[in-house]
């Protein structure tokens, strides 16, 4: 199981670091929210996957489960999703403001 | 225990939120900023005369005791850099009230500032490096939204830059953290350093604190700092100011926590690689600032000239480095500040940025002039300002622990700094008088105070370094002894 975790999580990156690469500034977003999903991911596995029962107060089990890797996932995420939306909307505003999307006509050379 | 150790982060979070409310009634945002940063100021003090009497101070939220809980700690380190940042975050919200602009003002421009605060002071405060993670998040969103603010051509495209060198770093962030509990088992710094001592540092733990030199590095502007100088020239002045005081002297902090406290046991790997990467900023950072003849170019290459100047203290791995790096990270914060908001009060006067174009300001500007003339001889390290003697401890720190290059890189750029900013001095203040008073495009009314206010503290930091010492060595004394912050946080029981 954690060999699968692994390549899934490679894929993941894989697949983030080729769109975030892109000169669309969609894809570059798009490309660092799946980056993030590979971390959370990257998070669960590094916690040991499922080898015992949930931890809770009265259930009856030899070993128990770790959550704080679940907890630490549900920041990561709150955030990611948080800084996402806030790059749509600022790269919409951008794409607005300065007519394009394209990262090579973002440098910034000329003078405004 | 001690519940003065949480109100330094819910002090600008409660009062940014209250503003968020009474959106117009900017009046009200002016003197909520001015005495919430005073409060802070007032608590950093208290918190520092506390842990002089009693050693460092720890808080178990909620009484959960660490490691299991969320756990903030204070030593002696960030407690200076707590007073320092409400001092610095004073005299930049004061000087935003006659420079930043109604629009900016009406659209949460106080709010974000304080919640960047509370990040920054988040972050000096954690004693988890996840919490380490979300307080860098809190600070880091806050300055995306406050670096895009005003929505001009600029601003947009240098923040799409920044939000993604961030947000990716971040992500290694995470991936750095999810390796370690998987190593270690977790995630609570004293608790880590303890855990690593007992077990060893072996390969695989110095392959992951490798990857934290990268976060860090990122956010610190260690090396890897080609986003920094498009970023800080962007937005107005004032934000300009609190982000080169404060950002990447967050990062600094988190290099020096992680490496003196949680990976000391490689230093001839890891604080290898940091003196390397520092003597490299440095360098790079020089010849930037050098090349440029644009004020703002010039001033954010500073900023990363003494980022790698910081990290050689931290890299010669002794007490007398450490205590000069301390020394030198509070001066660079009050001098940096100190520095954007003259250089943009100068941009702000005769509306360019060119050095070509400005010269004679002495004669209509004499106080602005002298000022930025002290600012100059503080930030190269002349005594008795207060650059010279964080400069003269991380040189001597260096010397004595045989990295001879890194304190003579570390001199050598010392005197480009002198270079580069005594040539916006001699082009901006000196020459002919182009400009009259009434062709101004600015004016230093009502500006002035806060560049006073940083002036007189670099000077007094310089003057009054016998006082300050003493503060500054305990700190450095503690950080270089992790049993203190592991006893003061597990508990004298937990150490075998």
């Amino acid at each position: 199981m954690e060999t699968l975790m692994a390549i899934m999580i490679g894929f993941l990156f894989t697949i983030g670091t080729y769109l975030v690469l892109a000169k669309s500034l969609i894809r570059i977003i798009l490309g660092i929210s799946i980056i993030g999903h590979g971390v959370n991911l990257l998070i669960l596995t590094m916690g040991g996957l499922k080898s015992g029962g949930p931890p809770l107060l009265g259930a009856e089990s030899l070993s128990f489960t770790d959550a704080l890797p679940q907890a630490l996932i549900l920041t990561a995420i709150v955030i990611n999703f948080a800084v996402t939306a806030l790059f749509l909307v600022l790269g919409y505003r951008a794409y607005k403001t300065l007519r394009s999307d394209d990262m090579e006509q973002l440098r910034g050379i000329e003078d405004e | 225990m001690n519940n003065v150790l949480i109100l330094p982060i819910i002090i600008p979070v409660i009062v940014g939120m209250v503003m968020v409310i009474y959106r117009k009634a900017i009046q009200f945002h002016r003197w909520a900023i001015v005495i919430a940063t005073l409060a802070m100021a007032v608590v950093s003090m208290i918190l520092i005369k506390q842990i002089r009497g009693t050693g460092i101070q720890t808080l178990q939220l909620g009484g959960w005791e660490a490691p299991f809980g969320i756990t903030l700690v204070a030593d002696m380190f960030s407690a200076l850099l707590l007073l320092t940042t409400s001092l610095v975050a004073l005299a930049c919200s004061i000087f935003a009230f006659r420079s930043i602009g109604k629009e900016r003002e009406e659209h949460y421009f106080y709010p974000l500032f304080l919640f960047l605060i509370t990040g920054v002071n988040g972050s000096f405060l954690t004693g988890d490096l996840f919490n380490l993670f979300v307080c860098f998040e809190v600070m880091l969103i806050s300055s995306y939204v406050l670096l895009s603010l005003g929505g001009t051509k600029v601003q947009l495209r240098e923040s799409i830059k920044y939000i993604l060198i961030n947000v990716l770093s971040s992500s290694l962030f995470l991936v750095g953290i999810a390796y370690l509990y998987a190593v270690i088992g977790t995630l609570n710094m004293a608790h880590l350093s303890l855990r690593i001592t007992e077990a060893g540092q072996n390969g695989l733990l110095t392959s992951v604190s490798l990857l934290f030199i990268v976060v860090f590095g990122l956010k610190a502007a260690l090396f890897l700092f080609y986003w920094l100088p498009g970023s800080y020239s962007a937005p107005p002045t004032a934000i300009a100011a609190i982000f080169a005081a404060l950002l990447t002297k967050v990062g600094i902090y988190a290099l020096f926590r992680t490496f003196t406290l949680v990976f000391h046991h490689e230093p001839q790997i890891t604080h290898m690689l940091l003196g390397v990467l520092g003597a490299l900023t440095m360098l790079l950072g020089a010849f930037g600032a050098v090349a440029f003849s644009d004020i703002r170019k010039i001033l954010t290459y500073n900023v990363i000239i003494s980022v790698g100047f910081i990290i050689a203290g931290l890299a010669s791995a002794s007490n007398m480095g450490m205590a000069g790096s301390i020394n030198y990270l509070i001066h660079d914060m009050i001098i940096k500040a100190l520095l954007f908001l003259i250089g943009g009060t100068i941009i702000s006067l005769t509306g360019k940025s060119n050095l070509n174009e400005i010269s004679g300001l002495i004669r209509t500007h004499p106080y602005l002039g002298w000022m930025f003339f002290v600012a100059v001889l503080s930030v190269s390290g002349i005594p008795p300002l207060s650059g010279f003697l964080g400069k003269l401890f991380i040189t001597r720190g260096t010397f004595e622990a045989g990295y001879f290059w890194l304190g003579a890189i570390g001199l050598f750029t010392s005197l480009m700094v002198l270079y580069s900013v005594m040539k916006i001095f001699m082009n901006a203040f000196w020459g002919e008088t182009n400009l009259s008073l009434e062709m101004e495009k600015g004016t230093t009314k009502g500006v002035m105070f806060p560049i006073v206010l940083l002036t007189a503290l670099t000077i007094i930091l310089g003057i009054g370094a016998e006082g300050i010492q003493p503060f500054v060595n305990q700190a450095a004394k503690d950080m270089m002894n992790p049993l203190v912050y592991i006893e003061a946080v597990l508990g004298s029981n937990a150490i075998p």
